[in-house]
């Protein structure tokens, strides 16, 4: 089965084809512009040097976020244009499942982080089960990482870029008890997202197109506004 | 040509598939307004997440509508911009893949240029050259127009744009939202001569336009006069003399600059456009003032006026038959001025 995957959640566009258990192609670069500039040029390009069209391809698979707003909406709005017009079947993944895919081998909580700006990251809980595989231990979170690191009492393996800003305090707070990841897989990459979306496919959890949506997490600014306004009001 | 076309600049998700540049097969909207109410304005953020989730279901009905499969669709256009970024990149990118996976030509719009061949969707149509008038929530721009795709920008607001004029004054009056169909409305049974508010135009050689100005003296007069708003039967001027008065103001000086543009060019053809163009004060106007001045005056369908996805289609058409065609490295325009 061929999965073509796509990530804009962060600064990276990564664009990958995998067949089966096997890697044709992933393209990863920071990317110079805005994501949506690029993309498709990247599909275009990346399924070209592989010699496939977009009809060689069994399903997509797009990383959900959390993430970036806009670098999210580019690569569902993208993956839902390739879907509509090729019929082909969408799975989403969500994009902190696939930096704890990156980290195997470890019996270890798995811990991504990603950065969220106004001091919090955005993370989730994993532990690799011989069996199973990977298993969520949380839902996707958005806080302030102070309070994530006081949760944790056990060794634990860092990944993702958050680690850039945050790893001086993970290192201070939790001392030996935290591992970093090695830096090449501390980045998404679309093959991960292709592989998780491939076990998907198998297990038959394909997603409605239509509603196929980001994992935002955050509600927007306005409505955080509105609500804080509705509670102050509230207030005899 | 069977093109289909793509418009999610602010918010209204639209998609449409029209035959040749003239027959509309389908023309669908799916508005959000009832999203931005409760915050008296478009919130981008809602915006951009709401077309995410409307796109496909809107280009399905467009489609299905239309009574063709995407198999027949002959080239895809896009509003490009002018608009908010992040609901923009919504249509582009899908409006990119699906030119890839089909192996379409792709073409992008300027949602303005959409909006003034919008009149060429119309029975009736107007014959080059021409003057335009584009007038909306976010824009007030007045065109010469000599062919497809040849918009000669004679003239702009350098502040606020008409229709957001009206939004701050019905904000202003808790009046609710979307202003301009309520002050509109409202405005009918109101003497538009009531209060004499300032027009402002500008110098003698410019087709600029302004109506900050006249938003702050609606602000000092409801600040001078608070009775209109609090006890309103205590007051012999009603607000409704107030929105009737504020409105006969804007649209005095849109149409003052306009028939001015048209006669400088030595054009006899007007083409009035963009949301504001279905208020009917405006229309009524322009259309009397035009036939004293033997100008014929084209003004689409509301439908056509407000934001929607055939006058994309239609501008998509002609760019294509021009020979413009885009590549997958298009990316969204927030700005007028920063179209090339």
């Amino acid at each position: 089965m061929r999965i073509l995957a796509i990530d804009t959640a962060t600064h990276l566009q990564s664009v990958a084809l995998i067949d089966g258990e096997e890697l044709i192609a992933e393209y990863t670069f920071n990317c110079p512009v805005t994501h949506a500039k690029l993309l498709v040029g990247t599909i275009e390009l990346l399924l070209r040097n592989s010699n496939l069209t977009i009809d060689h391809i069994d399903g997509l698979a797009v990383s959900l976020g959390p993430g970036s707003f806009t670098g999210l909406r580019i690569g569902v709005s993208t993956v839902k244009g390739l879907a509509l017009a090729s019929a082909k079947s969408v799975v989403g993944v969500p994009t902190l499942d696939a930096l704890a895919f990156n980290v195997p081998f470890t019996r270890n909580l798995i811990c991504p982080i990603i950065d969220a700006k106004k001091g919090e990251v955005y993370t989730a809980l994993y532990r690799m089960d011989e069996i199973k595989g990977l298993i969520k231990m949380t839902e996707n979170l958005v806080m302030d990482p102070r309070v994530l690191l006081e949760t944790i009492h056990e060794p634990v393996i860092f990944t993702g870029e958050g680690i850039k800003i945050y790893g001086m305090l993970i290192n201070k707070t939790l001392g030996k008890l935290a591992t970093f990841a090695p830096v090449q897989v501390r980045t998404v990459h679309a093959a991960s997202v292709a592989y998780l979306g491939l076990s998907k496919f198998k297990q038959c959890i394909i997603q409605d197109v239509a509603s196929l949506a980001p994992i935002y997490i955050r509600p927007s600014e306005a409505e955080i506004k509105w609500r804080e306004r509705e509670l102050l009001t509230k207030v005899p | 040509m069977m093109i289909l076309g793509i418009e999610t600049s602010c918010d209204e998700t639209a998609a449409a598939v029209v035959e040749d540049g003239r027959k509309i097969l389908s023309n669908m909207v799916a508005s959000q307004i009832s999203i931005h109410r409760k915050y008296g304005g478009v919130v981008p953020e809602l915006a951009s997440r709401k077309h995410v989730e409307s796109i496909v279901p809107v280009i399905n009905e467009a489609l299905s509508k239309a009574r063709i499969t995407m198999d027949e669709i002959e080239g895809v256009a896009v509003t490009r911009g002018p608009g908010l970024v992040g609901s923009l990149l919504v249509g582009i990118c899908v409006a990119k893949s699906i030119a890839y996976v089909k192996k379409i030509p792709l073409v992008a719009i300027n949602h303005l240029e959409g909006h003034v061949l919008a009149a060429f969707l119309e029975k009736e149509i107007p014959s080059f050259p021409f003057v335009a008038l584009v007038v909306s929530g976010g824009h007030t721009n007045l065109y010469y127009v000599s062919d497809f795709a040849a918009l000669e920008l004679m003239g702009q607001t350098r502040d606020d744009a008409a229709g957001e004029a009206f939004d701050k004054v019905a904000k202003l009056l808790h009046l609710g939202y979307p202003g301009g169909v309520i002050i509109d409305a409202l405005s009918k049974e109101g003497n538009p001569n009531a209060i004499n508010f300032p027009r402002a135009y500008m110098e003698k050689d410019t087709f600029d336009f302004s109506f900050s100005g006249l938003k702050t003296a609606v602000v000092n007069y409801v600040k001078q006069n608070p009775n209109i708003v609090e006890h309103p039967e205590s007051h012999t001027i009603s607000v409704a003399d107030l929105t009737a008065s504020f409105q006969e103001a804007v649209v005095d000086v849109l149409i003052s600059k306009t028939i001015k543009a048209a006669e400088e060019k030595g054009v006899g053809q007007i083409v009035l456009a963009g949301g504001v163009a279905s208020n009917s004060r405006l229309r009524a106007r322009l259309k009397d003032v035009a036939r004293d001045r033997g100008l014929k005056v084209y003004i689409p369908a509301p439908e056509l006026c407000t934001d929607n996805a055939a006058m994309v289609a239609a501008c998509g058409y002609y760019r294509l038959k021009r020979g413009f065609q885009s590549s997958f490295d298009l990316d969204a325009i927030s700005r007028n001025r920063d179209f090339d």
